[in-house]
Order: C-alpha cells, then sequence, then structure tokens
C-alpha cells in the first residue's frame, strides 16, 4: 500500500493531499486530476470501483465533495478519494471510461445533488421521476419536499 | 404502467418495427422482477438484443431521513434497505458509527452479533432461494424454504422482541442479552437444519429443467464483472475468493473457522452452488459462536453512549441525566469520515457516514451491493433468450430496496 | 344440528347476501409487492401461515384477475402512478389493503420521496399497523375485510375495534 502511495507522490506531486483517518487512506485531490488518479490505482491493482457518493457539506466553499472508494483484491485495502467541486453548476469529468459502474452512480449523484459529470454517456435522472424539480439531498431542500401533499381519496 | 410500443422505444431510441426487433416492457410490477424493478427490452424473436433496467421505483429518501435523525435512532432506519437481512445493514450501520465514535464492544456483543448477523444471511438465502426457484417453475422449495426461515425468525423474535427488522444491535452494544432458553432454541435449528439443506439439493439438484435452465445462462467475464464492481457469492462463482469476512475481518470474524466456497464457471447454476454452500459454512459460524460464547458484558460501560440500565435511573440522579441526555440530544460523535464495510449475503455492503461533531449524521450512504450488481444486467442476458432474464434476476439476488435506498 | 337432513332442507337468502359470502371467501389479492411488507407477505402465504385458510391465497400476477389490491411497503413518488394505474385496471368490485405504517401514512420516512399514505392514490377499505405487521396482523386485516364484505359497506374501519364491540360480536 505504501509503494503505492509513494509512487502516487512521485507521479502527481503536490497535486495529492494524503491522510489517514481511522485506519483508512483517504486522498483529497482537485477535480481536474481524478480521471488520471483513478487510472493510476486501477493500473496499480485497485480493481474494484466499490462506491462513488457525495456531500454537501452547505456553508463550505467549494460546497460538495464527490467521493470514491476503490478495493485491491490483493493487498485488501480499501482507498478513499475526496473532490470537492462548487460553483454555480458544480461539475467535474466522469470515470465511466474506467469502470462501468460508475455509470448509475454518477446518475445517482447528479440526480440527487445536481452536480454534472461531463464526458458521461447517458446523465438522467435515476431515482426521481425525470420532471422532478430540485435535487433532494441538498441540504437547502427540505426533507418533506417542496410540494403540499395530495389531498385523500376516499371513492 | 401501459406503455404503447411506441412510447417505449423512443424512450430506448428504438425504432418500433426495426428489422423485425420488437420492444418489451417487463415490470414495475411483475411477479419475477423480485420487488419493483423495470427492464426494457429489445427483442429479435426470442433473443434479447438490448436491455435496460430502469430503477427508482423504490426510492425512499432513506438517506435523507438519516440526516435527520440522532445516531442510535440510525439502527432502526438502516434495517431497512436491505429488507431481506436487515440485521447485517443494521451491523455496518453501528460498526461505521463505533468506529467514528473510536469504541470497541465487548467480546461477548461481537460474538452475539457475528451470530445473529449469519442467521440473517441464512434467512436471506432462503428467500433468495425460494423466489428464484418460484421463478423457474417450481413451486415447492419456496414453501420448504419459507418454513426454515419462520424458525430464524422466531429466534429475532426471542431476543428482539420482534420478527422481521429487529434493529437488535445498537450502537455501544445490543438491545439486551440473549434471553433464557435461546441456546436450545437456537441448538434444536442448528441440528435440524443440515436435514433441510439436503432436501433442498433433493428438490433441485437432479431436476433436469432447473440444470437446463441454470447451466451456461447469463455468463459474463471476470474483468467485465470487476468492471461492473461486483461482489459477494456473484464474484464468488467466477472464481474470485474475495469475501470480507475473511480479508478484512470485522466483529471478531477472525476467530471463527470457516471456508469461503467459490466455483468458476460463473453461471447461473455456480451461483446457485456458491450460495447454498455458504449455508452450510454460515451454520458452521453460528454453532461456533454459540458454542464459543465468551461471558462478560453485552454493552459497553460508557453511559454516555449505551443508556445505563432502569433499575439504575430510579436509583441515581446521574444515572437519569445521561438517560434524559441520551434520548433528548443523543451522544455526540467526534467530526470525520468513515466507510464500514461488511460482508453481506448480496455482497460488499457499505456504510459512508460523515459527522461533523453534532449528535446527528451529516451524511450517510449506503453502498447496496444489489444497486452495482444489477447495472450488469444488460451485458449478462444480451443475445440470450427472453426466458433468461428471470433465472439472471433470480440470480443476481436484487433487493430494490437497497437499489433504491 | 345433526338431525338435519340435508337432501330436504332449504335455505332461505337474499341474493346480495349469498354473493357477498362468496366473494368474502374468495378473495383474489395482486401479487404486488413493495417492500419489507411483501417479505412478510409472502410469509403469510407460504406454509406456516397458509392465508388459503381464509380463502385469499390465489395471488394474480394481473391486477385484471384480482380483486384485492394489498399495498405492501412504501409507495414512492415514481411509483404512486402506477399503484393508481393498477387500481384501475382491476374489475370491480375491489378492495384496497393498506399493509403496514408506510402504506397507511407513510411512517418512519416521512420524506421528499414516499406518499405520505397510499390513500392519497387510491381508496383505502383496511389499514394495518406494523413496520411490517406480523402474518397474525395480515390475516386479521383479510379477516376484516371479509366481515366488512359480508356486511356490504365501505366506510373506512380502523383496525382496532373498541372491546365492547368485538364481544357484541
Amino acid at each position: 500500500m505504501n509503494e503505492i502511495l509513494d509512487a502516487l507522490r512521485e507521479a502527481f506531486g503536490e497535486k495529492v493531499a494524503v491522510a489517514h483517518r481511522i485506519g483508512q487512506t483517504a486522498l483529497t485531490l482537485p477535480k481536474d486530476a481524478i480521471v488520471d488518479v483513478v487510472r493510476f490505482l486501477k493500473e496499480h491493482g485497485f480493481s474494484i470501483l466499490l462506491d462513488i457518493t457525495g456531500v454537501d457539506h452547505l456553508e463550505r466553499d467549494p460546497r460538495f465533495d464527490v467521493v470514491y472508494h476503490l478495493y485491491h483484491l490483493q493487498l485488501h485495502d480499501l482507498v478513499r478519494l475526496v473532490v470537492p467541486v462548487g460553483g454555480e453548476q458544480p461539475e467535474l469529468p466522469s470515470v465511466t471510461q474506467l469502470f462501468a459502474a460508475a455509470n448509475w452512480a454518477e446518475r445517482e449523484i447528479y440526480d440527487l445533488f445536481g452536480i454534472t459529470f461531463s464526458g458521461h454517456p447517458d446523465l438522467r435522472r435515476i431515482m426521481m421521476p425525470d420532471d422532478w424539480i430540485g435535487h433532494p439531498l441538498r441540504k437547502d431542500y427540505p426533507l418533506t419536499g417542496l410540494g403540499p401533499l395530495p389531498p385523500l381519496v376516499r371513492e | 404502467m401501459a406503455y404503447t410500443q411506441e412510447q417505449i422505444a423512443s424512450q430506448m431510441d428504438a425504432e418500433p418495427g426495426r428489422g423485425g426487433n420488437m420492444v418489451l416492457n417487463l415490470g414495475p410490477q411483475h411477479p419475477s422482477t423480485h420487488g419493483v424493478l423495470r427492464v426494457k427490452v429489445e427483442l429479435d424473436g426470442e433473443q434479447v438484443v438490448r436491455s435496460e433496467p430502469v430503477i427508482g421505483y423504490l426510492h425512499t429518501g432513506i438517506e435523507k431521513t438519516f440526516e435527520d435523525l440522532m445516531y442510535q435512532q440510525g439502527c432502526m432506519l438502516a434495517p431497512r434497505a436491505d429488507y431481506v437481512s436487515p440485521i447485517i445493514n443494521n451491523l455496518c450501520w453501528v460498526l461505521g458509527v463505533e468506529k467514528l465514535l473510536g469504541i470497541e464492544v465487548p467480546k461477548r456483543t461481537q460474538y452475539i452479533r457475528v451470530l445473529f448477523a449469519e442467521l440473517s444471511r441464512i434467512a436471506s438465502h432462503l428467500v433468495w432461494l425460494g423466489t428464484s426457484a418460484m421463478d423457474m417453475g417450481a413451486m415447492s422449495p419456496f414453501f420448504y424454504t419459507m418454513q426454515q426461515r419462520e424458525l430464524i425468525l422466531d429466534l429475532n423474535e426471542m431476543a428482539a422482541g420482534y420478527r422481521m427488522n429487529p434493529s437488535y444491535f445498537r450502537v455501544g452494544g445490543l438491545m439486551g442479552d440473549l434471553p433464557p432458553g435461546f441456546p436450545e432454541k437456537l441448538y434444536a435449528f442448528l441440528d435440524g437444519f443440515p436435514h433441510w439443506l439436503e432436501e433442498y439439493h433433493e428438490l433441485l439438484d437432479r431436476n433436469p429443467i432447473w440444470i437446463e435452465r441454470l447451466q451456461h445462462t447469463a455468463t459474463i467475464s471476470l474483468e467485465q464483472a470487476l468492471d461492473y464492481g461486483w461482489t459477494g457469492p456473484l464474484i464468488r462463482a467466477l472464481g474470485v475468493p474475495f469475501d470480507l469476512r475473511k480479508t478484512n475481518p470485522y466483529s471478531s470474524y477472525e476467530d471463527f473457522d470457516f471456508d469461503v466456497p467459490t466455483e468458476t464457471e460463473g453461471d447461473v447454476y455456480a451461483r446457485y452452488n456458491v450460495r447454498m454452500r455458504e449455508m452450510g459454512e454460515s451454520l458452521k459460524i453460528v454453532r461456533q459462536a454459540m458454542d464459543n460464547m465468551p461471558g462478560g458484558p453485552w454493552r459497553v460501560a460508557d453511559e454516555k453512549i449505551y443508556p445505563p440500565e432502569k433499575t439504575e435511573i430510579r436509583q441515581s440522579m446521574e444515572a437519569l441525566i445521561y438517560h434524559f441526555k441520551l434520548f433528548s440530544e443523543g451522544f455526540m460523535v467526534p467530526p470525520g469520515d468513515v466507510f464500514s464495510a461488511v460482508e453481506g449475503p448480496k455482497g460488499v455492503l457499505g456504510c459512508y457516514v460523515v459527522s461533523e461533531g453534532s449528535s446527528r449524521p451529516n451524511r450517510v450512504h449506503i453502498r447496496g451491493p444489489s444497486f452495482y450488481n444489477l447495472q450488469a444486467l444488460p451485458a449478462m442476458i444480451k443475445g440470450g433468450m427472453l426466458a433468461d432474464i428471470v433465472a439472471a434476476i433470480g440470480s443476481l439476488d436484487i433487493v430494490l430496496g437497497e437499489v433504491d435506498r | 344440528m345433526a338431525t338435519v337432513d340435508d337432501d330436504q332442507s332449504v335455505l332461505f337468502t337474499s341474493v346480495k347476501k349469498l354473493s357477498a359470502w362468496a366473494r368474502s371467501n374468495s378473495l383474489w389479492p395482486a401479487q404486488f409487492g413493495l417492500a419489507c411488507c411483501a417479505i412478510e407477505m409472502m410469509a403469510t402465504a407460504a406454509s406456516r401461515f397458509d392465508l388459503s385458510r381464509f380463502g385469499a391465497e390465489v395471488m394474480r400476477a394481473s391486477p385484471r384477475q384480482a380483486d384485492v389490491m394489498i399495498v405492501a411497503g412504501r409507495v414512492c413518488q415514481k411509483m404512486a402512478p402506477v399503484v393508481r394505474e393498477l387500481y384501475d385496471q382491476m374489475p370491480e368490485p375491489k378492495w384496497v389493503i393498506a399493509m403496514g405504517a408506510c402504506a397507511s401514512c407513510g411512517g418512519v420516512f416521512a420524506n421528499y420521496a414516499v406518499v405520505q399514505g397510499v390513500d392519497r392514490v387510491v381508496p383505502v377499505d383496511i389499514y394495518i399497523p406494523g413496520c411490517p405487521p406480523s402474518p397474525e396482523g395480515l390475516i386479521e386485516g383479510v379477516m376484516r375485510l371479509q366481515k366488512k364484505i359480508r356486511e356490504g359497506g365501505r366506510p373506512v374501519l380502523p383496525l382496532m375495534t373498541p372491546a365492547t364491540e368485538v364481544a357484541e360480536a
């Protein structure tokens, strides 16, 4: 694991910040490096993309984190990539050409957080209906939704 | 919903009637989709040309509700994501929060957690076996498997007071210790179950229809499987002995002696065999856990995390204060983030928890294995027959609750 | 009763009562599961609880052949139009059982994604509490529905009846 991290530091230099949190390795990197870093890790044996998800820190700038988890089948180790994104229309490059698993996960983040992924083959809503307004997992979206409740149906 | 040919075709950007192809809509209400999955299929005769699963019909907003509840209340919410193996979701959540808190529960608690998690794995595989056999047209296995599952639910009810979503594991311990009479009942189940496992094999193994429909059906290569993020029995059926219980043991799994069954063919039949053998291994773990059950406390001593006993509250002012604080405000969790991963019956079940130092999580994300496994469905059924879709969906063992969350 | 001669006896009843009696004892539910409650519904239909004792085990895969819709689980915003369409496809007379807290009122999921009670989409006859209700609960609900069909009415009854009414019945 440490050798991979050393090689990573050598290849990307200051761009990637490495931290160890509660026994897990977390890398923080800018959004333009994400595809290269994921490719680098895949070539070094991180063969399963376990998960991609988003986090909304409402008051922080940049506002969102997109979090990737990759797993190494031989070393049995996990690495977390944290990519901060922000701005009016948060956007970062898609990793679907590296891992097919990213397809639905990125669609889910687009649907629930409104973060777009450039280069995604089919970026549509996945969880909510196509005509839904807003992105529910954002912190400024109310828990109970935007509209009023529909009336009861009696007969 | 009833869609016209043109509507479905336009959603798939296919031309109806192009080269005689037909567009078919399966679900979301369909008896073999194991919930509310919808699959759009383009067919050439009976052969599948293209397909696209449509999900979201059970999007429950669990992750948003998590942010609204205190950490201890999350124990109630987590089981409702994958409701076929609720206790394992419960385990995943409490392990995540305990890692953030930096506490370790006593050995006895860890063993009891292993015991119930493995029972839950057996129960989940029994539901899978019964329903997927029913999809193949075999009705009887369903009645046989559900009958044994009831015995496991009885054990849940005995310990936690609730059959299906027991929420038995709490942050910092359990709901309570094992009740008196539990070991006897558990041993009765453990002694009886191997016979029934044999019976299931007898019902299906020599059934020519079962074998014909399962062998060489819905295969994909190992590269594709890794690409789609497959884990659990699906990847073990491709010959990769990846099991978090062995590779990254949690909750004292390193103390137990068990094998990780693998097959190499990677077809539906191999997945069936892997799951059947897993039930035997889980049975071994449960017996070991009960045989070697350590004594001692079943909860952490820290009363700022786990509420004091009711009898104590009536006598001690301090205990009353702790109790009041825990149930009105909850405990504070230091800031940080953690990805807790456990081996669920369907694959790697993960829980990503982000804390900002308050008594409610800032963000909770559940990595449902079914969500990633299901993505490979178009690759699995491409070029196959229409009827094989049912076999493929059955072998994926999806639970829409954790696909859509 | 042992002295009644079956060949000679005649039964007087109204057609309405007879048909209600027949209907109530051959309910065909739509095989339609949504979430957790669907697993308990499966358990109810399986060997231990055996819903067929009450004539309600013929789960039909098509709503066009069913007369009871057991809404087993949370109904989500995306699913709500589908549920309504399934209900519209069922032939009259038809009844709806809202199984569990989510189908009855949204349950623990008081959020944007879940319809707060399926009675905002289709009319409901019986509400069953529980998260999920035990199979005994579902059977009780089915029996309440049978009683309601025999009595001919459609007022929405709560599942919990006061003890005095139970004693009178």
